[in-house]
């Protein structure tokens, strides 16, 4: 569903941020991007939400060859993707039910679904009591879960996950964590870019690709034998 | 569409201060540039006046048949510059120096013979007041058997059409650089108002929301804040053309359509620098 074939992406100033990238993610899988701080995780989700094309190489995404995409496409693929951030990406002046349903209303969706659908994906995420609260008055966990609600309400083929727990305390993270490992137990496809091992760990059967320095060092999935993976 | 105007409406609601702002700072910009149109107006009107006054006049032979004269009447009338053409009879002439010419009445009161001849008065179009014009009709006046001579005051219509020239190259480049300068800071003011928002694009985005759907809630926006910004504009001249009217000198101020067209150029200036801002500020990210 998400497949990477030695993908480079290089900056003019910094160099390349991911060289010959190669790797794969299932349909329904939860998969991890794990490495350093600028080891190349966050440059490989951009890639995926198309925030970047590659400068070598070829993205697919739920059947698009993102490097062949039509500007007018991208909003098409952008809407059966789930993005979520480490730092919330909300927006402060508008309550946690209407964060969720501008995710629907940009994408034109019918009026009269909203409501029910906005409501359905809070109470999933566990804040159907707190809908009508502003981000300020939630907590960091809680903005997190604003931000997951926001990004299944499109029911999206996979959800992209940048150091979702990376601004989060150890309970939050769990919570989070959990959340996703719930959507991903109904079929969503879960990537998710983390440098905690410990959350990686706590999947065994999860899909764990590292990267190093822009290079895939092991890919649990691949049949290439692990080269020095930091796990 | 009814989303469009819930977040134009939003826009407002969430920022008021600096939508006021805003709109302030547009009305402002056009108002200077309206300041500058009220002058403008009124020289144009002034010199306008002035050329009402351009005339030519063909004296003609005595003698000439009333029944030539009407029908050459016709034909110069029939000139694409002319406006209308009056026939001055020698009579007339008399009648009318007695009655302008006061200081020589006694010798107007004692003459045996007329010596005033009888004229055409030919005034011309708005449009062909200037040297050129009134120097081919002269010519053309001339042409006739029974004209006698042809007088339009030579160096006045000159002088006249310089005094337009420099009025009108003053006007264009004054004019030309207020309104860069409007076009300038209502630009900068819409992009501001972009910038505040860049969050909330990229969020637009990342769900999905074409650039589309992005765009039509700030040329809204800029469409709205322009036209109130017009609006504004035009209170603000009317006040300044009050003061001025009340104060200083008797001025014309611009008519119904020229405001209307003032607040429609605010309205088409604050969709246009929305469409450059939002077009610019979707590139760059």
């Amino acid at each position: 569903m998400i497949k990477f074939t030695d993908v480079t992406k290089e900056y003019p100033k910094t160099g390349a941020a991911l060289k010959n990238a190669t790797f794969h993610v299932r349909k329904g899988e939860f998969a991890f991007v794990t490495g350093h701080s600028g080891a190349g995780k966050s440059t490989a989700l951009r890639l995926i939400y198309l925030a970047e094309l590659p400068t070598a190489g070829d993205v697919r995404v739920s059947g698009f060859a993102t490097g062949r995409m039509s500007p007018a496409e991208i909003p098409r693929l952008r809407r059966r993707l789930g993005i979520v951030f480490q730092d919330f990406q909300l927006l402060e002046d508008r309550t946690a039910e209407e964060n969720v349903a501008f995710a629907l209303e940009v994408t034109g969706a019918r009026r009269a679904a909203i409501g029910p659908r906005v409501m359905r994906v809070l109470t999933q995420v566990g804040l159907a009591g707190k809908a009508r609260q502003y981000p300020r008055e939630l907590s960091g966990g809680e903005q997190q879960r604003v931000a997951i609600a926001r990004a299944l309400v499109n029911d999206p083929v996979v959800l992209l996950a940048d150091e979702p727990t990376g601004n989060l305390d150890e309970r939050a993270t769990r919570g989070v964590f959990q959340l996703l490992r719930d959507i991903n137990a109904s079929g969503t496809a879960v990537l998710m870019a983390t440098h905690d091992l410990d959350l990686v760990r706590s999947l065994p059967g999860g899909h764990l690709i590292e990267l190093q320095a822009g290079e895939v060092v092991y890919d649990s999935a691949g049949d290439a034998p692990p080269e020095g993976g930091a796990l | 569409m009814r989303l469009v105007l819930r977040e134009t409406l939003n826009a407002f609601r969430r920022a008021p201060l600096l939508s006021a702002l805003s709109i302030t700072t547009i009305a402002f910009s056009l108002f200077v540039f309206g300041l500058f149109g009220l002058v403008a107006v009124n020289i144009r009107r002034a010199i306008g006046s002035v050329a009402e006054r351009v005339e030519v006049v063909a004296y003609l032979k005595r003698g000439t048949l009333l029944e030539t004269i009407t029908v050459a009447s016709a034909d110069i009338e029939a000139f694409p510059e002319v406006e209308r053409v009056a026939h001055v009879t020698e009579l007339e002439a008399l009648a009318r120096a007695r009655r302008d010419l006061t200081e020589f009445q006694d010798i107007f009161q004692d003459l045996e013979v007329n010596p005033l001849p009888a004229s055409l008065e030919v005034r011309l179009k708005p449009l062909f007041r200037n040297a050129a014009h009134v120097a081919e009709v002269a010519r053309r006046l001339r042409s006739f058997g029974f004209v006698d001579d042809v007088r339009y005051g030579r160096d006045w219509v000159e002088k006249l059409d310089r005094l337009r020239n420099i009025a009108g190259a003053v006007g264009t480049v004054v004019g030309a650089a207020f309104a860069l300068v409007a076009i300038i800071i209502i630009g900068t003011t819409i992009r501001m108002a972009v910038l505040q928002r860049s969050r909330e694009i990229a969020i637009m985005r990342l769900v999905g929301a074409t650039d589309r759907f992005i765009r039509m809630p700030f040329l809204l926006e800029g469409l709205v804040k322009g036209t109130l910004g017009g609006v504004l504009a035009v209170g603000l001249s009317l006040g300044a053309w009050a003061l001025i009217n009340s104060a200083l000198i008797r001025a014309a101020f611009f008519s119904p359509a020229q405001a209307a067209m003032g607040i429609v150029a605010g309205g088409l200036l604050g969709l246009a620098g929305s469409a450059l801002a939002v077009g610019r500020h979707l590139r760059s990210v």
